[in-house]
């Protein structure tokens, strides 16, 4: 089976082929965007982090602002940075261009000032752009993809309907030799044993466990309580009564395919198959670890209805809750309800959804895509000093 | 006939209904391939659980095969299940 994409310099391929602007700190975001905003071809990331960051939670921003540098749905970036903040700059520039996409730096300190720093980054943008727009994609083996699973403003119907029905699309991708991420740990709490079944091995088990227990841990460490904010009111309103619940219904989104590793927040998996990110319930931080770790589409179930989209990455939204379609259809792309209903099984809107996401790997435009929708949000997993 | 609440596996002590439906109202639902009936004791909203079984104070609410929590107070067939009678059991800073 075979889908366009654009293959890059690494051997990796991407479904889209944007010009990225990255900020290295949140002191250098505003230039970033002032930039972008000059360069149709060009997506900015808001990034609200970057500086005074210590240790495992430094890494990981610069882990994650490297990796959407990496993904492969980008194909040119240009590295904004303000000159004295904690991520570097330069390091951050030569770790993407180890890809081989081209990679342009500009530093508001050494260059003097904003406006300097604009014009040089508009110049270099829009070389940037006529550098790599032209590219055309080409048929690549759909094993080539690689797909992120989320779920977010769940309801009854998330865990009954349109998760199931993402399992298969899931099954499907995995058995034609693809790439898939199941994320957010806050909702595999009470739902662990029944993934760890699917381990690969004992070891991969262990750290299935081991991120489920260090993530209820953090909440009892600041003595608070999950339930303060999982199942969130929405859920609750929609029938969710536990974070039990919420997560058993969240990991029928993934299949029935074994599970390969655990990666941590915005690590890119070794091989191909179905991988666990470390990631919060959260959907942006959580959609975010995953396209850092080298997704190149999203699917996103949902209960309650989300407009969310991605700054580099199609994000296909689908919801069971036919009320739901009906009132917020200008976000939501699939209806999964005539599951609910019963008027078609979970393996027809499994197949229905395998189909979409060929279709917008050829091109076709998500609406949240349509309506340029770019969410970015990177999990902070310390203090910010 | 339209399908009213669903049982997701044979082991489950509630069922999630898939209408708004009132009080006093007979609830069909199958579990496996039996069909069974219930009468709703109060209002129940789309999409939330109903006890299909009597479940004691303390004892595990089962959906998915699993246990989504424990029953707060003694719960009739027929009732709501939701956070005003049962609990879930981890990520707690009291147990």
């Amino acid at each position: 089976m075979e889908i366009l994409g654009y293959r890059r310099p690494d051997g990796k391929v991407g479904i889209r082929n944007h010009i990225l602007i990255i900020p290295t700190s949140v002191c250098a975001s505003t230039v970033a965007a002032n930039i972008a905003r000059q360069i149709p071809d060009a997506v900015a990331l808001p990034n609200q982090h970057g500086c005074c960051q210590i240790g495992p939670d430094h890494l990981q921003t610069l882990r994650t602002l490297v990796g959407f540098g990496k993904n492969p749905n980008v194909a040119a970036v240009l590295v904004v940075g303000l000159g004295c903040e904690g991520i570097p700059i330069q390091e951050t520039a030569a770790e993407i261009a180890a890809s081989g996409k081209p990679v342009e730096v500009v530093i508001i300190q050494d260059i003097g000032g904003t406006l300097k720093a604009e014009a040089e980054g508009l110049r270099k943008a829009s070389e940037l752009v006529r550098q790599v727009a032209h590219q055309q994609p080409a048929k690549v083996d759909i094993s080539e993809l690689s797909l992120a699973i989320e779920c977010g403003g769940s309801d009854f119907t998330s865990g009954l309907a349109s998760n199931p029905a993402v399992g298969i699309a899931a099954d499907l991708l995995v058995a034609a030799g693809g790439n898939v991420m199941l994320s957010e740990t806050t909702e595999f709490i009470g739902a662990e044993h029944v993934l760890a079944r699917r381990a690969k091995t004992p070891e991969v088990a262990d750290k299935l466990f081991k991120i489920v227990h260090d993530c209820e841990e953090r909440a009892k460490y600041l003595n608070i309580d999950i339930r303060d904010g999982q199942p969130t009111p929405g859920n609750i309103a929609g029938g969710i009564s536990s974070i039990e619940e919420k997560s058993l219904g969240c990991i029928y989104k993934a299949g029935h395919a074994p599970i390969q590793d655990v990666l941590q927040y915005g690590e890119i998996p070794k091989g191909k198959g179905l991988y666990v990110m470390d990631t919060p319930g959260q959907d942006i931080e959580s959609i975010t670890g995953m396209l850092a770790g080298g997704a190149t589409i999203v699917i996103f179930t949902t209960g309650r209805g989300t407009p969310t989209g991605s700054p580099i990455a199609p994000v296909i939204k689908i919801t069971a809750n036919p009320r739901t379609f009906k009132i917020m259809e200008d976000n939501i792309d699939l209806d999964a309800s005539p599951i609910i209903s019963g008027e078609e099984t979970i393996e027809q809107v499994g197949h229905r959804i395998f189909e979409e996401i060929i279709s917008v790997s050829n091109g076709r435009r998500t609406k949240a895509e349509s309506l340029g929708y770019k969410e970015f949000g990177i999990y902070k997993i310390a203090p910010t000093y | 006939m339209k399908k009213q609440a669903v049982v997701i596996n044979p082991k489950d002590n509630v069922a999630t209904v898939v209408a708004d439906l009132s009080a006093n109202s007979i609830v069909h639902f199958f579990i496996d391939q039996t069909e069974h009936e219930l009468t709703l004791l109060e209002d129940i909203p789309l999409g939330h659980k109903i006890a299909i079984q009597e479940i004691q104070a303390g004892e595990d609410i089962i959906k998915y095969a699993e246990s989504i929590g424990a029953a707060t107070e003694l719960i009739q067939p027929g009732r709501h299940v939701h956070v005003h009678n049962m609990e879930s059991l981890r990520g707690r800073k009291d147990k």
